[in-house]
């Protein structure tokens, strides 16, 4: 099943909780800084396998997890 | 794509102010969620203790008070008994509520009010800078027991939901944690039952959550969930006590 | 209207019923647990709530509890217990939340005894609790005063949105006298207080009650909304009794039973020929400065009696600057002077004079 995270960066305070969690280990802390200081967890943009684990986890409730449709086919026979 | 975890509705859209990595927002969220999915937002009413979450008043978008230090339960027990057709629920933590509001936790619990609490157990008192707690283990280390607690001088553990599984009036108490993704999803169903006690009128309802505090107890989050799980676990053995509300 | 010849406590609490009170918690103490067993029989009748409770402390944070919701709720207890109270009563009186509490007072400090005292005068007007608050207190001294002021002490609660106090002692608290009751407010009628109560935030934003504001400046401007509302109570809810201050040469000044002895000490004087009138104050906050600076400056001499070492007196003493000696008799211990003892203290002061 194929994913996509966003992570609110002014809400995460780099805890860490989520990299730790990830399956895929498609998380990891940004190099830059947020207004308060922490360096924000970020998507790394690829390999998301929507299985919610980060936004369990993640006490500032940072994350939105979303989940590619399903595409159907109509097949006329 | 579609959205499959967002912000739950019973949350404000305040940040939370608790420390990275504190499991204290992980508990908010599920209490929201169970709140969302009850669909009880517009009768809910809750009653925050001081310590950390102080403030959890502010966090959730419910009418909701803050008690003073260790009477959560006899404050829920004025309004419920005002308004019995409201649900009030009240979090706490170890100080507010096995120590300075131990009495008024037993109570309500005897009484059987129809209430329901969230009871963040981490082993030492965290808003005032980690002091001991009555649920600080034996040897751990804090502010006011700098040599390791020792039985002789300061007693032992407090196990709570060993000692109220004893009520009559406790229709619903599990003690979990929220260390691994498992324990969240158990911790979640937990919380919902405790809830579905008040609501179905059977009694006291509460989940004991054994959480974190990674500021006080010198670890970053995760060395502190490892922590947990490695010693609390032990001596606070996550189970469910009572369960009057079947399936 | 008939009148029924009932015990204080059992008078206060059916007047507190047939204000609206339908909410009632309390742990027993002597000398008035009279009034939670009077409550715990008569409430289910009228389908309000009784609750006793674990302790004193349990009892004003439900108190607190219910008091968010807007309904009328009141407790009562006696001294030990109303100090128990203190935390709880701070709390909501900075959250401003109507209710009303009795103090049946009785010999302390300490455990002390059950007879009837006013030592704990100064923490009713002057504190108890923490903070810059103030509680509206009101002192009866009868038993029908007691069932009036019991009316009186919900609607101020309810008007100011404050906590009321009624100061009784065990003597009002134990003693029968024939009392007229009101009528049974229906509960219709009484005040909505939907704009701030905790009722589940139904179709509107949700209500957050809290004593609390982590910034001082708002905390400031939160003590300035109280002492805002204090101006007013002030200016607009003292409340005494004269009783022959005609002419009056000398001034006695006492509350509750004392008050009532009193009448008997100013009658005995009159009678000597010498002018002694009464000051009776019925609030002890807001406390009735106006008036009795008005007729400090008509009389030689005031004479403050009380159950207790002196302390209304020094709230006697501010009210008239200094411009008039003011004199003490005082008994403690739960001691209840006789009018005998008190005109022999008068006249020992006025010999000095």
């Amino acid at each position: 099943m194929r994913g996509y995270i966003t992570i609110d960066s002014e809400r995460c305070k780099g805890c860490g909780l989520c990299i730790s969690v990830c399956p895929a280990k498609v998380i990891e802390f940004s190099h830059r800084y947020n207004s308060k200081g922490y360096h924000p967890a970020v998507y790394k943009g690829d390999g998301c396998i929507a299985c919610g684990f980060c936004y369990l986890t993640c006490p500032d409730v940072c994350i939105t997890v979303f989940r590619e449709v399903q595409k159907k086919v109509n097949v006329k026979v | 794509m579609e959205v499959i975890f967002k912000r739950p509705k019973a949350l404000s859209d305040r940040e939370f102010t608790y420390c990275p990595g504190c499991h204290h927002g992980i508990i908010h969220r599920l209490i929201a969620e169970v709140i969302d999915e009850l669909g009880i937002q517009e009768k809910t009413i809750m009653v925050a203790p001081v310590g950390c979450s102080v403030f959890a008043y502010e966090f959730f978008d419910v009418d909701g008070t803050v008690a003073p230090h260790g009477r959560a339960l006899a404050v829920a027990t004025g309004i419920k008994r005002a308004l019995p057709d409201r649900i009030v629920f009240t979090y706490q933590g170890d100080g507010d509520l096995a120590a300075i509001g131990i009495a008024e936790t037993i109570h309500a619990a005897n009484r059987g009010e129809k209430l329901t609490t969230i009871f963040v157990n981490n082993a030492v008192y965290g808003m005032t800078g980690g002091q001991m707690a009555p649920t600080t283990l034996l040897g751990q280390k804090t502010t006011t027991t700098p040599y390791g607690r020792t039985a002789a001088n300061d007693g032992y553990p407090l196990h709570v939901s060993e000692a109220l599984s004893t009520i009559d009036g406790v229709a619903y108490l599990e003690r979990t944690t929220v260390s691994t993704t498992k324990d969240i999803l158990n911790t979640k169903k937990a919380i919902k039952k405790a809830f579905l006690a008040q609501i179905k009128g059977l009694g006291f309802g509460m989940v004991e959550v054994l959480s974190t505090c990674p500021t006080n107890w010198g670890m970053s989050p995760v060395e502190a969930q490892n922590w947990l799980l490695e010693n609390m676990v032990k001596e606070f053995p996550p189970k469910v006590f009572v369960d009057k509300v079947g399936d | 209207m008939k009148k029924l010849m009932m015990k204080g406590n059992e008078a206060i609490a059916e007047s507190a019923i047939r204000a609206g009170c339908r909410l009632y918690f309390a742990y027993p103490i002597t000398p008035q647990s009279e009034i939670a067993e009077y409550m715990a029989r008569r409430l289910p009748e009228v389908g309000g709530v009784f609750l006793q409770t674990e302790s004193e402390i349990a009892t004003v944070n439900m108190v607190y509890g219910a008091a968010c919701t807007g309904k009328r709720v009141m407790t009562s207890t006696s001294s030990p217990g109303f100090s128990l109270m203190q935390e709880g009563i701070s709390y909501i009186a900075g959250a401003e939340l109507p209710c009303v509490f009795v103090n049946v007072v009785r010999g302390g400090p300490g455990l002390g005894n059950i007879q009837p005292s006013q030592g704990d005068y100064f923490q009713a007007v002057k504190g108890g609790g923490h903070g810059d608050y103030r509680l509206i207190v009101l002192a009866p001294s009868t038993l029908q005063e007691a069932v009036d002021l019991t009316q009186l002490a919900f609607d101020l609660a309810d008007r100011y949105r404050n906590p009321v106090l009624i100061l009784a002692d065990g003597m009002i608290g134990q003693m029968m006298e024939p009392v007229e009751l009101p009528e049974m407010r229906d509960l219709s009628t009484l005040p909505d207080h939907s704009d701030w109560a905790l009722r589940g935030a139904r179709n509107r934003e949700p209500h957050r009650i809290a004593a609390f504001n982590i910034d001082p400046v708002g905390l400031e401007k939160m003590n300035k909304r109280l002492q805002e509302k204090y101006r007013l109570i002030e200016a607009s809810e003292q409340r005494w009794e004269e009783y022959r201050v005609d002419g009056a040469e000398y001034l006695m000044v006492g509350y509750g039973t004392i008050g009532r002895i009193l009448k008997s000490v100013v009658d005995s004087l009159r009678e000597e020929g010498i002018p002694a009138g009464l000051f009776r104050p019925v609030t002890l906050w807001p406390f009735p400065k106006r008036r009795l600076k008005e007729l400090a400056k008509k009389v030689q001499l005031i004479f403050v009696v009380e159950m207790s070492s002196g302390q209304m007196v020094e709230d006697v003493q501010i009210s008239v600057e200094g411009k008039v000696p003011v004199h003490f008799y005082g008994r403690m211990g739960g001691v209840v002077p006789t009018p005998e003892e008190i005109l022999f203290a008068f006249k020992e002061v006025r010999k000095w004079k």
